[in-house]
This record gives C-alpha cells, structure tokens and sequence, in this order.
C-alpha cells in the first residue's frame, strides 16, 4: 500500500450510486412486503386482515388513497405500479436505472444490461385481473432482479471506492426498512398484557397470532433461518431480537448496521479524508445495537428503541451526503 | 469500387470474391449479430425534433470500404497541411489580423461570422494550437480524387462509431481482415490523451500528468453514448457542468476526496454554452466563471473557444488561399467549387440555377439548413430563394456532388449508396491521424444525406498498409 489514492470519484457519481443502491433495495424490500402480505391473506378471514392495510402503508410509508377505501386491488396499485407514487416499486425501479445510467462508464456492463432488464420487465407490466391473480411471479421476478443484480456487482465491479457507495446505499436503506417494518409490527400486534403481560413474549404465541409473526419474518426473508436457530416455536421476543440483533443474518438491523460502518470506514481510507462524524455515527449505533439484550429494549419500549435506531441511521445519511457528495466549497477552499 | 461494370478495383477484388462466395444466408446473419452487438453495447445515437423513440442505433453496414496505402499518404498529407494553415489563421485573426489587412480575406466576412468570439481577442493559447480534435469531411471528385467538401473545427463527433464499427467488423470477417494488412485505428484513445496533455496549462501544478476531463452536456445530449465511451478508454472524468466550479480563476471537480484541480478540459459544449457569466445567460450546462479561468491561463479547453470562425461555410471558400498565405504552398487537397453569395455576379448565378445546386447555411452543420437543388420542390426553392435574398451572408451554394458509391449489405443483398469520409486530426505535440475515419452512408437509395440525423449510417474504413 502506498497510501496514495488510485482514483478519483466524482460526488456526482457517487451520490447516483449510493442513490441507486437504495432505490434497488427499496423496490425489492417492498416487492417482498406485498407479496408476504397477500398470501398471509388466504388464510385469514377478511375481517382478520383488514388492520394490516394500514400496519403496511406505515411500513413503507406510502400514501394512504385518497377516498380513504382500502382494499387488496387499490393497495396493490398503489404500491407496485402506481407511477404517481415515488415509492412504489415501478417508481424505484426506474429511479434506479436513471441514476445508474447517468454514470454508466463507472459501471460493468452486466451490471447495466442487468437492471436494465428489469426496469424493461416491469415497465412492460400492466395491471388487470388476470395479472394480480398471479402477481407473485411479478414479486418474485422484482426479488430475484434485485438479487441477480447484486450478484452481477459483486463479481463483475471492483470493490473500490464505487463498490463501498453501492454497499452503503444498499445497507442503510435496509436498516431504516427492517428497523421501521418492527416498529409497525410491535405498535400493532394484537398481544396485550392482559394475556399475561411481558411474560407472554416469551412463550409460544397462539394460532391466530401465528400467522402475523410468519408474515414478519418471511417479510425480513428471515423465517427458514430464524426456524434453524430457534426451531419453529415463535416467541415474540425471540423474532424481534432475531430480527434487531442478529449478527449473522443478512437483514437484521444489526448486521446492515455493520455493513454501514464497514462501507464508511473503507471510503474513509480509499478518500484519504477526515469523515469522523459519519463513521462515528455508524460505529456509535453499531456498539448499541452488539451490547443490546432483548429483556432491556422491551422493557424500556421496543418502539422508542427501534426509533431511536431509524433517527441514528438517518443522522449518518445526513452526514455521508455533507462529507462526500454536498459539501460546503468554502471549507475546502480554506485549507 | 468498380472500374468498370463488373470489373472491381484491385483492392477490392479480395473482399469481392469472399462476398461472392457467401450465402447469402450467412451475410444476414453476419448482420444480425453486429445489428444486436450495437444494441446491447447501447451504441445510439438521439434525434432531435422528434418527441418519442429518440434513442436509435446508430446504422451499421457490414460491407468496409477500402484506401489503399497510397490514396491515404495524400489524404494525410493534404489534412496536416491544412489543419497547420487553419489553426495559423486562427491565431492572426484574433490577433494582429495580418490576413485581414492584406485583403486575402475580406474583414467584414470574419467579422460578421456568428462563431467569431470577441472575447478571444489577443488571448494566448498553449502552443498556438486552436484546433486540437478536427474531423474534416472528404468527398470523391468525379475524377476520383478526394476534396474536402467540410471542415468540423468546434466540436466533431463520431469516432466512436470508427472504433466501434472495426471491433464489430473484426469479429465478423477475421481472416479476410488479416490478409487485408489494414492499418490498425484502436490507439486513437491514446494518442486524443496524450494530444490533450500537450496543450496543459504552464501554470499547473501537476505539469507530469495533468488532470484532463471530458465535459458533456449530459445524458440528453445526442452524443453522449460517445462521450461516455471516450472517457472510459481514456480513463479520465466524464463530467458534467455542475460537477466544476471555479475559484480564483482556478477551475476544480467536486470528488468524495474534496476539490480537484482540473488542467485540460475536453469540452463537448458548444462555446455558447460554456459560462454563462460570458456567453449565453441561460445556460445551465456551463460553470460559471469558466472563461475567466481561461483567460488567466489556469485551465486549456480543447478546442480553443471561437475556432468556428473557420469552418464557416463561407470562410471555407477561402481555405486554399489561407494555405497558401501561411505555408507558401499550394493546397495538397482541393476544395469543392463553392459560390459566395454576397458577390453579385455569383448571386445571380446561383439563383437561376437553384434547381441544380446545393444550397448550404453557413453555420448549420448535421444536415440541417440544406437544400438539395434536384431533389427539392418548387415551394422549396423559393423559400431558399427568399432567404438568400434577405441574408446572403448566410448562405453558400454549390454544384450537386455525384458522391462517390460503395457497395452495402442491405436487404440480403450488396446494394450501392453513397458514401463520404471524415477522417479524425489530432494536433498536440505533432499532427496524428489515425488512419481510417467514419464513413457515412446515404443509407436511401438516391439520397445524398450522410448525416445520422437523416437517415444516414456508417461503416468501417479499411487503410490498406502498403
């Protein structure tokens, strides 16, 4: 090593990257969500379900629709095709393809060609009876788009500086996800202290609340590995520290929040630049989270915790954005 | 390509007799594969005035067009010596105006022209040089010599189809490639850097390697696919105005690792585009405070801001008297026969024989502006008509060229279309041509529109080595 760095990168193109990445994420996450969703409903009476529309709309921060009627059609459209939406999955999609086109000489063109596929893919999607009938094989060719691009990166790209943005992108939009998709679950999960109190959490949950903690971990695409660690008995408190504090699996808060610090701390070596206060943001939530036990975040509120997570995430965005793509010209003039 | 009917010329009876004994079948598909190769690498180009479907692949014939060694020595000598002539003239008319006080030149033609930049008045650029990138667009004569119908002195574009149509072509025809013996064209990236790092400002900092960037307009622009490949196989920062901004007449990139000084930009914005605190007002594409870090010799820009002062239409009629002025020579190249229309005699000439002549606007390019005497209508006509009359200063005309014809691949079968050449001029340390060019096709039948945005194609130029 001689220290010296090899490349340059412009703030443009990292910003597109980064932007990119989170935007690919999304899409996939959300595409995921729905999916989960509409086949937790074929087992559930239509009463059952009908507080979940809302418990969804939190979790991805979607608009609720304007004549306030909510049903599986109206809410599929507004998440997956509806172009009005920013957050809907066509919507992400085509933010990434534009942001990864604006710097294609940065990319491999398999990484191009990929996510131009899939933007071309869902582009050609129309929506009608016959489509949201089976419209798992949309979600699920969304998911698998997303996972063959990152494959594509991963061993195509070099893991330089370009590589840690996509990364970056890629782990903070799913800490703030995973951290808010708990955030709706516990507000609105339907265990009460009078069945027990907080002791209930951490005993088997009955049939009918089954089904809601398969959703939630299917939704994190944690359900096979949480059943590896735990067996298939569902505690509540179990599911929400698999979910928050696992260092294993790819899409706990925790493990995403190592990603995080890990992408910083590699651009802040390959930058040769003094970026503490992004690296320590991420460093700071990263101890918090590896020194956390379950019993503690419960009892002192799961859903300040979980927010308090989102907040310190959300802190480290704003100052990845002031130190490399948007920084003040005059400080840098000055030295 | 042929003698006589029937009777190919020498050098091309090689590739003739392949043709000859290829199915016909094997050709489409030949064609295909290039047609998908251009597509998936996104080789397009966009068409302006035209609100859906703008981006097209930019038409590739597989059929190359061959010069031998010889017709190419004189092509090369004849570009050098006019590229050193222009960038001679360039720098006296925004200088003493030498040329201008000898009558060679009338004063009121260089005065008037639209590109003509004030601004550049007895500033010094880095080794005199003016044009750096020149592409010059040749045309056969009837008698088989080539003339320089255009010079493209601002911003020419299309090499990247010449790099791109030989790696096609090299995949498809491998072995007749090699018995060819043609000159190899893919260094061109390579000698365009190291043409830029010659022009380096005397005040940097980093005079052992320069920072060089490309400057584009942007995705939008029509040829940004081109300005996203130069980059890469240059490896240096394709940038965007935004991404610079000027401090102390110094001009930097924003990077993830703070400011970076920039020394040589290759800018693919037109001069009205390029600071809007000196030119054009309303634009966004530019970085203000550029042109005063120009001035102050802080940062080169290639090519030099006004050199379309030159390829003016009307200007051009002077060109081998601007030769023979500077270098005391006579023009290796010819031009072709162009009438002034501010002279009267000339202006009566051409407006009575519209109907067989072409009819140019002075600072158009890409086709646009044009009338094509034989292929116009009578409303057409009088319009131009019209036009002349109210601004002759804007217009040209001259006689209709019988482009010369090559074969191509079209339809499943080998069809003749004309074609033109535009070989690409790098001036840095020395003169570099990189011998071959963009060939463009009229790809209609008749037609004698080359241009990519009406309808024209290309395909690869063969310089045989010996």
């Amino acid at each position: 090593m001689t220290g010296k760095r090899q490349t340059t990168m412009l703030s443009r193109v990292a910003d597109s990257l980064y932007w990119m990445s989170r935007y690919l994420e999304r899409a996939e996450h959300t595409a995921r969500l729905i999916d989960v969703d509409l086949q937790l409903r074929l087992d559930q009476s239509p009463e059952a379900g009908s507080g979940r529309w809302w418990r969804l709309l939190e979790a991805l921060q979607a608009p609720a629709p304007e004549d306030g009627k909510i049903d599986a059609t109206s809410l599929t459209h507004i998440l997956t095709l509806d172009k009005s939406n920013s957050s809907s999955i066509i919507s992400c999609v085509a933010s990434a393809r534009e942001n990864l086109r604006q710097v294609r000489e940065q990319c491999s063109t398999e990484m191009w060609e990929q996510l131009n596929r899939l933007y071309l893919q869902v582009n050609s999607t129309t929506a009608n009876e016959a489509w949201l009938l089976h419209s798992y094989v949309f979600f699920r060719a969304v998911r698998e788009g997303a996972h063959l691009f990152q494959g594509v990166t991963d061993s195509t790209m070099s893991h330089g500086e370009g590589w840690q943005y996509i990364q970056l992108g890629r782990y903070v939009e799913r800490t703030d996800a995973v951290a808010r998709l708990i955030g709706a679950y516990l507000s609105r999960l339907p265990y009460s202290k009078e069945r027990g109190g907080d002791q209930a959490l951490d005993q088997a949950v009955e049939s009918e609340e089954y089904l809601e903690w398969v959703g939630l971990l299917k939704s994190c695409a944690a359900f096979e590995a949480y059943c590896k660690r735990h067996t298939a008995e569902l505690r509540p408190l179990r599911v929400a520290e698999f979910l928050l504090l696992n260092p294993e699996f790819p899409h706990s808060v925790r493990f995403s929040v190592d990603k995080v610090h890990a992408a910083l701390r590699a651009i802040a070596d390959l930058t040769e630049r003094k970026a503490e206060q992004p690296v320590r943001l991420a460093g700071r939530l990263r101890a918090t989270l590896s020194f956390s036990q379950i019993d503690e975040i419960m009892a002192s509120g799961a859903n300040h915790y979980v927010e308090s997570v989102r907040q310190q995430c959300g802190q480290a965005h704003t100052a990845i954005h002031q130190i490399y793509f948007d920084y003040p010209v005059e400080a840098e003039l000055a030295f | 390509m042929f003698e006589a009917p029937g009777v190919p010329r020498p050098h091309y009876q090689a590739l003739f007799q392949t043709l000859l004994g290829l199915p016909p079948e094997e050709m489409r598909k030949s064609q295909q594969a290039a047609d998908l190769s251009f597509l998936h690498q996104g080789i397009t180009f966009t068409v302006y005035g035209n609100d859906e479907g703008t981006e097209r692949v930019f038409p590739n014939d597989l059929l190359p067009r061959i010069i031998p060694h010889h017709e190419w020595r004189k092509i090369e000598s004849g570009l050098t010596q006019r590229i050193a002539a222009l960038n001679l003239f360039l720098e006296d008319v925004y200088h003493r105006g030498r040329i201008l006080a000898d009558g060679i030149v009338p004063r009121e033609l260089v005065y008037s022209c639209r590109h003509f930049r004030r601004e550049m008045r007895n500033l010094t650029v880095p080794r005199g040089i003016y044009v750096s990138i020149c592409g010059t667009d040749l045309v056969r004569l009837p008698d088989g010599s080539f003339a320089v119908l255009e010079d493209n002195l601002r911003v020419p574009s299309g090499v990247s189809y010449m790099l791109a149509n030989r790696k096609v072509l090299k995949k498809v025809f491998p072995t007749l490639f090699r018995d060819y013996g043609v000159s190899p064209v893919d260094h061109y990236a390579q000698a365009l850097l190291a043409t830029l790092r010659a022009l380096s400002p005397a005040s940097s900092t980093t005079r052992h390697e320069p920072t060089v960037v490309l400057l584009t307009p942007g995705v939008f622009n029509s040829a940004y696919f081109e300005h996203t490949f130069l980059a890469q196989q240059m490896g240096i920062e394709l940038v965007e105005g935004r991404d610079l901004l000027v401090h102390d007449n110094v001009v930097y990139m924003r990077t993830t690792a703070g400011l970076k000084r920039v020394d040589v930009i290759y800018r693919r914005v037109d001069d009205d585009f390029l600071d809007p605190l000196c030119f054009r007002r309303d634009s966004g594409l530019g970085v203000p405070g550029l042109f005063n870090a120009y001035r102050a010799g802080n940062v080169v820009m290639a090519n030099a801001v006004g050199t379309g002062v030159a390829d003016d239409k009307a200007v051009y009629a002077y060109v081998p008297a601007i030769i023979r002025y500077y270098l005391g020579e006579d023009p290796i190249l010819p031009n072709v026969e162009t009438y002034m229309l501010t002279d009267r005699l000339q202006r009566e000439f051409v407006l009575e024989n519209i109907g067989e002549l072409v009819v140019k606007a002075v600072g158009e390019s890409g086709g646009y502006g044009m009338l094509i005497g034989p292929h116009s209508t009578a409303e057409q006509r009088e319009e131009f008509r019209q036009r002349i009359l109210a601004e002759p200063r804007n217009y040209i005309a001259q006689p209709t060229l019988s482009l010369s014809r090559a074969p191509c691949f079209l339809d499943g079968e080998a069809q003749a279309r004309h074609v033109d050449l535009r070989p690409y001029i790098l001036y840095g340390e020395n003169v570099t041509l990189v011998p071959g060019g963009l060939t463009r096709v009229a790809l209609r039948r008749g037609s004698l529109v080359v241009n990519s945005s009406q309808g024209g194609g290309s395909k690869d130029t063969w310089v045989l080595r010996a």
